[in-house]
Order: structure tokens, then C-alpha cells, then sequence
């Protein structure tokens, strides 16, 4: 491979990284917050995040189409609309599959099977839901303005929804992080993952605070969604696994709990894998593919948990009898 | 009122064996749902007879005998579905028996277990396909009776990748385990669907036809001799999914109450307890991995001679989760709530699911109608056979809040150090 060559794919394909790096981040969070205050991988995460993505492209679709507000507006409400329906999702798996077992004395793995039970009911819900309209799989309606072409370097533009997937995901991160570190909720957040029964015990409402992370982990999960079906330009009841695993990977990389662990966590797998998808079969002349970009995601997530089990920010933990 | 009068559970039981036997025997009725029922009510002598706390074991062992032996065979030469169905329902048996080990014995969650079961799989299709011998050379494919060969090898490759896969990701915590498990769930099955370049070895998404079968000889010189109706092979397979259920439960039996079977109960209770009293937890959590997988990988074997013909497709995300609702559904560790587990996961499957898509297909064809509402009406997209994860989906939730121990739940046997070895 010529070094020319090498150097004009390398602005959209970090550009691209990017981007899938932020969503990777936005889906990590929902994992790596619950993780915190909790304990406990929440399975059913990847099919919120479906959820969402399947609102936000039926909303555009057939409700927002042809309506006389900008594209950027029907965006956004789609988003928020999507990030409600996840919220409201998520707070119900908590409700209905985590807290009666939480009160329960219920076996270590009884979580872990409830969740994966919620993620599998959401995959084939969605599926009925949608083949009685036609097909489940629902392209992202065609909005001309989120294609227009911008210049990224003298040979290379970017589309226009690249920027405002950036600009919008970046927001959250942001967004969250002044949640987190700023606000009564926040410390309340950070009080329980530290210590749920000292945080009890401070008058802090656990389930409540437990409640909460979940509706802000599934909104974010919205969110992401939306982006994730803008970006890709389709969604389908079984899109949310593969991004799933990807994010708890990403959750992991940077080191599950850890807030900003999971920002830094998904940038950085989003850029490997886009790099690797990129670059890897050139190198190899196609004799690896891009097909193997997932097995290499996943090597990295083996290589952590092997060799720096607590991510690359997480706290080295300690384990209590 | 004379005592004798009523006979005792054993003579019921006994009495009902052999009625209901007979009436499927005899008056098979080629409807789905009815013969399904039929099937099933065969099937209940075998759970009722294994509990040997309720069932002397004098009455209990002939009776299974006598179902396993002689009635589903006899019902399978009436209606060759039936045995198939049988054979299925073992396959999964001994595979739920194998994640048993695992999930249910040692605690450790795998949700990538249906990998060891592609691994064997493959290993026969391509020992013994044409498919195969293009790629391996002279010598292959080799012949159907090597299966039982290649049977016990599928046994060491599988343990070998358990082994491998457990070394690495052993050291971590329960649901880091699941994950990662889940994950190389994914990757044998992206490797199968792409390793047909740059060397042709799984011949990708298309799969691998032609694969040979075991004792073909055999079952051709039965079928020249007595009836070459029947479909000899079928209960050729039979038999041998037979023997490796029974293989697999008394392996079962065995390892619960051994040493082993010991320490994996005390790092799955509690893990840095059991470290305290010098466990050593890689090691005993890597036997129950390439335990459990052992068991997939010789199912693997089976499965492939059984189908001739594998692909990607047999080994996605949804049959490691079948595999696991059949275990949480009967009761994680317990052998017998496993074995019923399999046997209804599958039988839902394969028969309840089917016909009950075929009933519905059939109102909306007549234009059945229901208070004013006809069948017509319904989608056609609806077919409660495509709808399993739902399904899969809400046992595993229904089951871990309202009964988290399963429906045969695993006893606690207390044991004393001196009859470790002989109590079972």
C-alpha cells in the first residue's frame, strides 16, 4: 500500500472512528452506570438502545415526514421522543426484572438470566410489532439535508450528519458529565455506587437514585439510537447486539463504573475498529476482511480483562468477604 | 373397604405406562396437536419413574427400560417423526446436561456454550465430507464408521477449546465471564461463515453437505432382511443418542458427588470462601469448562452425521440460549429437572410451536371467526413457531422471579466425609 493512499484514507476514516466512538461512549454509559451503582450488566441494554433507534426511524418516517420543520428540528425530536421510550423501557426492566430479585434472596446469576430473558422478549416484540406494518427492516427515511457534503480535507468532504451525530453525542457526554460531578443528583449517583448501604444510610433513597440511573442510561441508550440509525441508515429488531457488545466492551476498556472511563473507553475502541476495519485488509490484501473487525473488538476486550482487568481509568478494586 | 382393592402408585404407574403405549401404538392419529399430547403423556412415565425418592427403583428402572427401550421405538416405527423428535430431544439432553456442569454445577454463566457444539460439529463435516477431502488430501473423507473414532477425538478438541478459551477468561468475575462467553459465541460463528477464504475451510455461509454416517452397512443389511420401509438409520441414531444419554447422566451423577463436583459447588456458592479453604479456582472452574464443552463438542459430532449437512446457522446466539432456558427452566444443577427441561424446550420446539402455526394457518385459511373477529384478519408475519425467542425470553424471566430454582429444583445432600464417595 502506497503511503499516499494510506494518508488520504486516514481523515474519514479517524473521522468515522470518530463518530463511532461517541456512540459506542453514549451506549457505554448506560452499561456503566447501572454497573456502578449496582453491580450488575444490564443485558437488556443493547435492546433499549434498539428500541430507541426503531422509534426515532418510524417517527421520521411516517409521523415527521413532510412536515414543514427543518430537518434538524425533526432530529431532535425524534431524539427525544426515542430517548423517553427508552427511559421509560429501561425503568421498566428495573421495576419489573432487577428490584423483586434485588429484595429476593435470589441465586448470583438470577439477574444475569432476568436480563437476558428482557433483551430476547424486546428482540421478538419489536419484530411482531413491525412485520405487521411490512418488513422489519426499516431504512432511515431519506433526508436529503443530512448528505450534503462537507469539506474535510482538499480531497475528502464529510456528510453532513457526521457533524451533527458529533455535535449531538458530544452534547450528552457533556451533558452528563456536569450531571454527574455538578448537581445534588449526581452526588447522590456517586454516593450510592460507592457505597449503597453507607448512601442508605445518609438518607439517600437507593431505589430512587437506582431508578434514575437506569432512566438516564436508557434515554442516553435514545439517543444514541436515533444517531446510531442516522449513521448506519437502517435499524432492525436484532441491530442493537452487536453495538451492545461493542459498548460494554468499550464500558470495560475504559473501566466498568467509571464515567468517564466509558467516554474515553468508546473513542478509543470506535478509532481501533474503524482504523482496523480500514487498513487491515489492505494490508492483508483482503485475505482478512472487514468481516473480522468484530473479532478483533472482542480480542481487545480479552486482552484487557486479561491483562488490566480494571480498564485503562478504572480504580483498582478490592474484594470484601 | 378391602385395602388390596387399590393398587399402590407402582401398579398406576405401571397400568398408565402401558395404556398409554399402547394407544399411541395403535392409534396414532397423524394430527399434530393431539399426537403431540400423546407424545408428551409417553414421555411422563420416564420423570415420574426417575424420581427414585418417590419411585422404588425395582418398579422405576423397568419401567424406564421399558419406555425407552420398547415403547418410543415402536411408536417411532409408526410415525418415523416421533423418533426423530426423540433423538433431537437427547441430543439436547446430553448438551443441557454438558451446560449443567458448567452453569448449574460450577455457577460459571456461558452464553457462547453452542461454539463447542460447532466445534465438533465441524471437525466430522470436515473429516468426512467431500467437501473436506478437497482440502485435507488423500485419505479423506473418511468413512461413516470412523464416527465413533472421531466421536472420542471431538471429546479432547472440544475439552482442548474449553481449555483454551477458559485459561485466559477464567480469572474473571461471573458476569464478566458471560460476556466474554457470549462474545466467542460470536466469533466461531463469524469465523464459520468467513473461513471459506483464504483457505476453503468451512465453505462459509453455504455450509458443508455430503457428510457421511455411522453404521450405514448396518442398517442397510436390516432393512434388505426385515422391513426396508423403515427407516433403520434413524433408529441406528437412536440407539446411539441412547447410550451417550445415559453416559452422560451417570457422568453427571458422578461428578456431583465426587471431589470435583465438591469444589465446584463451594466456588459457586462462594468464591473467596472456597479459595480460603484451598480450592483452586482456575483450575476447578477450567475442568467444568472442558467438561461441559466435552459433552457439546461429541453432540457436535453426532448432530453433523445426523443432518449431514452443517452451517453457520445451527450454531447462532439462539441455540446457546435454548440450551439455557432448558437448564434454568428444569432447574440449574438438578439432572433430572435438566433432562425435563430439554425434553420440553424441545418438544415446544419442534412440535407445539409447528403445530400451532399450522392451527392458526389453517382458521385464517377457513376464515374462522371468533365474536365477530375473523382469523382472516390475522397477519400473516404471525407464526408462533418464528416467535421462539419471545418465548425463551419470558420463561427465563417468569422462572427467575417466581421460581428461581427451576421446576425440578437440586437437592442439598447433606454429606459427611466418610460416604463422600458412595452417596448419589
Amino acid at each position: 500500500m502506497s503511503f499516499q493512499l494510506a494518508l488520504e484514507l486516514l481523515p474519514p476514516t479517524l473521522a468515522d472512528g470518530l463518530i463511532l466512538g461517541l456512540l459506542y461512549a453514549t451506549i457505554a454509559l448506560g452499561y456503566t452506570m447501572v454497573y456502578g451503582v449496582l453491580g450488575l450488566i444490564n443485558f437488556a441494554h443493547s435492546e433499549i438502545f434498539m428500541v430507541g433507534a426503531v422509534v426515532a426511524v418510524e417517527l421520521l418516517t411516517y409521523v415527521l415526514a413532510g412536515s414543514p420543520l427543518h430537518p434538524v428540528l425533526q432530529l431532535a425530536l425524534a431524539m427525544i421522543v426515542a430517548a423517553a421510550v427508552s427511559a421509560a423501557l429501561a425503568g421498566l426492566a428495573e421495576r419489573v426484572a432487577y428490584r423483586p430479585l434485588r429484595r429476593s434472596n435470589a441465586p448470583k446469576l438470577a439477574p444475569l438470566i432476568t436480563a437476558i430473558g428482557i433483551s430476547l422478549f424486546l428482540q421478538d416484540a419489536v419484530r411482531f410489532v413491525e412485520s405487521l406494518f411490512g418488513q422489519f427492516i426499516r431504512p432511515f427515511p431519506s433526508m436529503p439535508f443530512f448528505d450534503i457534503p462537507l469539506p474535510l480535507t482538499p480531497n475528502d468532504s464529510i456528510p453532513m450528519k457526521s457533524v451533527v451525530i458529533l455535535i449531538a453525542a458530544g452534547a450528552m457526554l457533556v451533558g452528563l458529565r456536569y450531571t454527574v460531578n455538578q448537581t445534588r443528583l449526581g452526588k447522590a449517583i456517586r454516593a450510592v455506587a460507592t457505597d449503597r448501604m453507607a448512601a442508605s444510610l445518609m438518607g439517600i433513597d437507593v431505589n430512587r437514585i437506582v431508578m434514575l440511573t437506569f432512566l438516564i442510561g436508557g434515554a442516553l441508550a435514545g439517543v444514541a439510537g436515533t444517531l446510531y440509525a442516522l449513521q448506519f441508515g437502517r435499524v432492525d429488531p436484532f441491530s442493537g447486539f452487536i453495538p451492545g457488545l461493542k459498548a460494554f466492551t468499550a464500558a470495560v476498556l475504559g473501566g466498568i463504573g467509571s464515567i468517564p472511563g466509558a467516554m474515553v473507553g468508546g473513542i478509543v475502541l470506535g478509532l481501533i475498529e474503524m482504523l482496523i476495519g480500514t487498513f487491515v485488509p489492505i494490508l492483508t490484501n483482503n485475505a482478512i476482511g472487514t468481516e473480522y473487525k468484530d473479532i478483533f473488538a472482542f480480542g481487545i476486550l480479552i486482552l484487557i480483562l486479561i491483562f488490566k482487568p480494571t480498564g485503562l481509568l478504572g480504580r483498582p478494586s478490592t474484594e470484601k468477604v | 373397604m378391602a385395602h388390596g382393592f387399590f393398587p399402590g402408585r407402582s401398579a398406576w404407574l405401571i397400568a398408565y405406562t402401558l395404556v398409554v403405549t399402547l394407544l399411541c401404538v395403535l392409534v396414532f392419529t397423524g394430527n399434530g396437536l393431539i399426537d403431540t399430547v400423546a407424545f408428551l403423556a409417553l414421555l411422563a412415565p420416564l420423570f415420574i419413574a426417575s424420581d427414585f425418592d418417590k419411585c422404588d427403583p425395582r418398579v422405576g428402572m423397568p419401567v424406564l427400560a421399558f419406555v425407552l427401550l420398547c415403547a418410543l421405538p415402536l411408536v417411532g416405527m409408526r410415525n418415523t417423526f416421533y423418533l426423530d423428535v426423540a433423538i433431537q430431544v437427547g441430543i439436547f439432553a446430553v448438551l443441557a446436561l454438558g451446560l449443567n456442569i458448567v452453569v448449574g454445577f460450577a455457577g460459571l454463566l456461558d452464553l457462547g456454550f453452542i461454539a463447542f457444539f460447532a466445534v465438533g460439529a465441524y471437525l466430522w463435516a470436515i473429516v468426512s465430507s467431500p467437501h473436506g477431502a478437497a482440502l485435507l488430501g488423500t485419505g479423506f473423507p473418511l468413512q461413516g464408521d470412523a464416527f465413533f473414532v472421531i466421536a472420542i477425538v471431538a471429546v479432547f478438541v472440544a475439552a482442548g477449546t474449553g481449555a483454551l478459551l477458559g485459561l485466559p477468561v477464567l480469572r474473571l468475575k461471573g458476569d464478566y465471564l458471560a460476556i466474554v462467553t457470549l462474545g466467542f459465541g460470536e466469533v466461531i460463528r463469524v469465523l464459520a461463515n468467513n473461513l471459506d477464504k483464504p483457505l476453503n475451510i468451512t465453505n462459509g455461509p453455504q455450509g458443508i453437505a455430503g457428510i457421511a454416517q455411522p453404521l450405514t452397512e448396518v442398517a442397510g443389511t436390516l432393512a434388505t432382511t426385515t422391513a426396508p420401509a423403515f427407516k433403520w438409520q434413524a433408529l441406528i441414531y437412536y440407539a446411539v443418542v441412547l447410550t451417550l444419554v445415559l453416559v452422560a447422566v451417570l457422568a453427571n451423577r458422578r461428578l456431583d458427588s465426587s471431589s470435583i463436583g465438591r469444589s465446584w459447588l463451594a466456588i459457586r456458592e462462594d468464591e473467596i470462601a472456597a479459595q480460603a479453604m484451598g480450592v483452586p479456582l482456575v483450575r476447578t472452574k477450567l475442568i467444568a469448562f472442558a467438561t461441559g464443552a466435552a459433552f457439546a463438542g461429541t453432540m457436535g459430532v453426532l448432530f453433523a452425521a445426523k443432518q449431514t449437512f452443517v452451517s453457520p446457522e445451527s450454531f447462532d446466539f439462539n441455540q446457546s440460549i435454548g440450551v439455557l432456558a432448558m437448564i434454568v427452566l428444569g432447574g440449574l444443577g438438578s439432572i433430572r429437572g435438566v433432562m425435563m427441561g430439554a425434553g420440553l424446550v424441545t418438544i415446544l420446539n419442534l412440535q407445539v410451536l409447528k403445530s400451532l402455526s399450522a392451527g392458526l394457518n389453517h382458521l385464517r385459511a377457513t376464515g374462522f371467526e371468533i365474536f365477530g373477529w375473523s382469523f382472516a384478519n390475522l397477519p400473516t408475519q404471525f407464526e408462533p413457531s418464528k416467535y421462539e425467542r419471545l418465548i425463551f425470553g419470558l420463561i427465563l424471566i417468569a422462572m427467575m422471579l417466581y421460581r428461581p430454582r427451576g421446576l425440578v429444583p437440586a437437592e442439598r445432600r447433606p454429606i459427611s466425609a466418610g460416604n463422600a464417595g458412595s452417596a448419589s
